[in-house]
């Protein structure tokens, strides 16, 4: 058996739906987990209790600057793990929990949660609310292949990650708004339709052929611009979409 | 990459004259999915399908071969097929989705499924990714400004809507026929289209379009193993009639010229997109 990597699920401040749906690979967790990956931190599933030295850190939750635990664990996060990974919409972009104003049972006071990026660098994005099982998957294979994998391996799962690495550069505010500035203002959307299959809330709908946001429903988890076609597209690794496939379903076997 | 991966390319019509009696051209996309569905290849496939508004399509999930045919035809303006693929999976449960689009939207299939960011489940449930040749494509509105205030027809009154010869054909029921030429319709396209860089649905299992072929058939490209697995077992079935590409007029010359076209016009856009202001450029979707 190859080396593996190691991999930690720090937990911020989310709901846990991101660790379910990495749950929801169900053999294919066990697949990772027995062949490729070390799962040396999280909460529940692992009996450490401080954040230990890992390849990839994936960071579940936004954090609350009123939690010193937190804010701490944020920055140990940054100091331990080779990659910083935003798992889901709260740590890449806040989601949900921008719209906290403090006032819940049992620490009123905690009113202020910001997406990890506001507080460290960050490597990697997956957005979504919840990110998918299958994106993650793929993350987690890409990444494997990028630490352990042969210098061809390497290149092809550094092209594969480098739309995500630049959705982490690109900003750590999100929303469908997005669509707007950077694809239709942009006059690039062509009206397929991704965005709204994206919306986990529904709060884009297609009228005459293009996006309708209602900006009240969304939550900001920046899944419609991550799936839009025309926010990134990589030749290199589209047209190779066939073989991709092949491999992932390969290594998950 | 000019016309993109293949493993064959022929022309080839539907055999079954109710398919072909309102298809757009050889009928092609309509009979693979309506065997497909017979032979449980797919469960349903998402299409094109009529809407309260003359010529506006709305995305369908159509699971019986009688709302396949009641989407046949080009509808030459937007249908944003992919905004079912996910909703394919949850309220109509299917396992093995068959959906039909234009290149850009076999981008976006593609992208669902290297990419699944807000598709959960559905990467492994494409089973039949069929697209169609595209040169541009109209917003509703520029279609109803091209049928109505240039060919002087009503779009309710229209039968057909076609694209060749370079010129654009409106067909009624009454049986008048009105053309008016291509470059009329040029400042109506939809600007998305204008960095379009593939003509001939590149990332599809199976590509097909009208250019190539004579009048009532059609060309096909067969991309990949699962579209050659679906068009061998097809063609097996008695499906398609078949011609040798080599052998029809104007073959696929004319095909390589357009889709050629297509893509330097639109690789000068990207490029005047990068200095469109005083030192400030638009963004390159593909950068
Ligand atoms: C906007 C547009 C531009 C085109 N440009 C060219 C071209 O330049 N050269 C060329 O050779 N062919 C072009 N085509 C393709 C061609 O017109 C036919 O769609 C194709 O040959 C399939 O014909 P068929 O008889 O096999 O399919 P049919 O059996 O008639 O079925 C057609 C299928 O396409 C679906 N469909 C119709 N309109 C749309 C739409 N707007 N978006 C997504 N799906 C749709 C229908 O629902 C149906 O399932 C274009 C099509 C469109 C929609
Ligand atoms: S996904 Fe992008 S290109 Fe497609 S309709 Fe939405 S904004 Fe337009
Ligand atoms: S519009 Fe929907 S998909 Fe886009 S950011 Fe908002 S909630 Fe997420
Ligand atoms: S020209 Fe390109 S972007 Fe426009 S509809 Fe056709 S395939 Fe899509």
């Amino acid at each position: 058996m190859v080396e593996k990597i190691t991999v930690g699920h720090v937990h911020m401040s989310g709901c846990t739906g991101c660790l379910v749906s990495f749950a929801d690979n169900y053999e294919g967790l066990f697949k990772i987990l027995d062949n490729y990956a070390d799962l040396v931190y999280a909460l529940t599933l692992v009996d450490v209790r401080h954040i230990p030295e890992m390849d990839v850190a994936l960071v579940e939750g936004s954090v609350c600057l009123q939690d010193k635990c937190s804010v701490e664990e944020i920055k140990e996060a940054r100091e331990k793990a080779k990659i910083v990974v935003a798992l889901g919409g709260c740590a890449a972009y806040g989601n949900i929990t921008r719209f906290c104003r403090g006032g819940q049972w049992n620490q009123p006071q905690m009113e202020s949660y910001v997406p990890i990026a506001d507080l460290i660098d960050v490597d990697l994005y997956i957005p979504g609310c919840a990110p998918t099982p299958q994106q993650i998957r793929n993350v987690c294979i890409m990444a494997y292949l990028l630490l352990k994998g042969t210098d061809e391996q390497k290149e092809l799962a550094g092209a594969y990650l480098k739309p995500l690495m630049d959705l982490a550069q690109r900003g750590d505010e999100a929303c469908g708004c997005d669509l707007m500035y950077d694809v239709i203002n942009q006059g690039l959307c062509m009206g397929c339709g991704s965005c709204a299959a994206a919306c986990p809330v529904r709060a884009v709908t297609i009228e005459y052929g293009k996006p309708n946001i209602d900006r009240d429903m969304c939550i900001k988890c920046g899944a419609c611009y991550a799936q839009c076609p025309r926010s990134f597209f990589n030749f290199d690794v589209m047209n190779e979409f066939e073989g991709i496939s092949e491999l992932i379903k390969g290594v998950m076997e | 990459m000019v016309l993109g991966n293949y493993k064959s390319v022929v022309a080839a019509r539907s055999a079954d004259n109710e398919i072909l009696k309102g298809a757009q051209d050889g009928g092609i996309v309509t009979q693979l999915f309506a065997y497909a569905l017979e032979e449980g290849i797919i469960d349903g496939a998402i299409v094109a399908g009529p809407s309260e508004e003359p010529w506006k399509p709305e995305p369908v999930i159509a699971t019986t071969k009688a709302e396949l045919l009641a989407a046949r035809g080009t509808k030459y303006t937007l249908s944003p097929n992919i905004s079912l693929l996910k909703e394919a999976t949850r309220s109509y449960g299917l396992d093995k989705i068959g959906i039909v689009g234009t290149p850009c939207q076999m981008q976006a299939v593609r992208k669902a499924q290297l990419y699944p960011v807000g598709m959960r489940d559905v990467p492994d449930k494409i089973a039949l990714a069929v697209g169609i040749f595209c040169m541009e494509n109209f917003p509703y509105q520029s279609l109803e400004a091209i049928v109505e205030d240039h060919c002087n027809v009503k779009l309710e009154s229209v039968k057909k809507l076609d694209i060749g010869k370079g010129k654009f054909w409106a067909y009624t029921e009454r049986g008048a026929v009105t053309q008016i030429p291509l470059k009329v319709t040029h400042k109506y396209e939809q600007p998305g289209c204008h960095v379009c860089l593939d003509y001939v649905s590149n990332l599809a299992d199976i590509s097909t379009g009208s250019v190539g072929a004579p009048d009532g058939w059609s060309t096909v490209f067969v991309r990949t193993k699962n579209g050659e697995d679906t068009w061998g077992k097809a063609i097996a079935a008695g499906c398609f009639e078949t011609k040798p590409i080599e052998e029809v007029k104007p073959g696929l010359d004319l095909v390589k010229k357009l889709a050629t076209d297509k893509i330097t016009k639109n690789q000068k856009t990207l490029e005047a997109r990068a200095t469109f202001g005083v030192g400030k450029g638009l963004r390159n979707p593909y950068i």
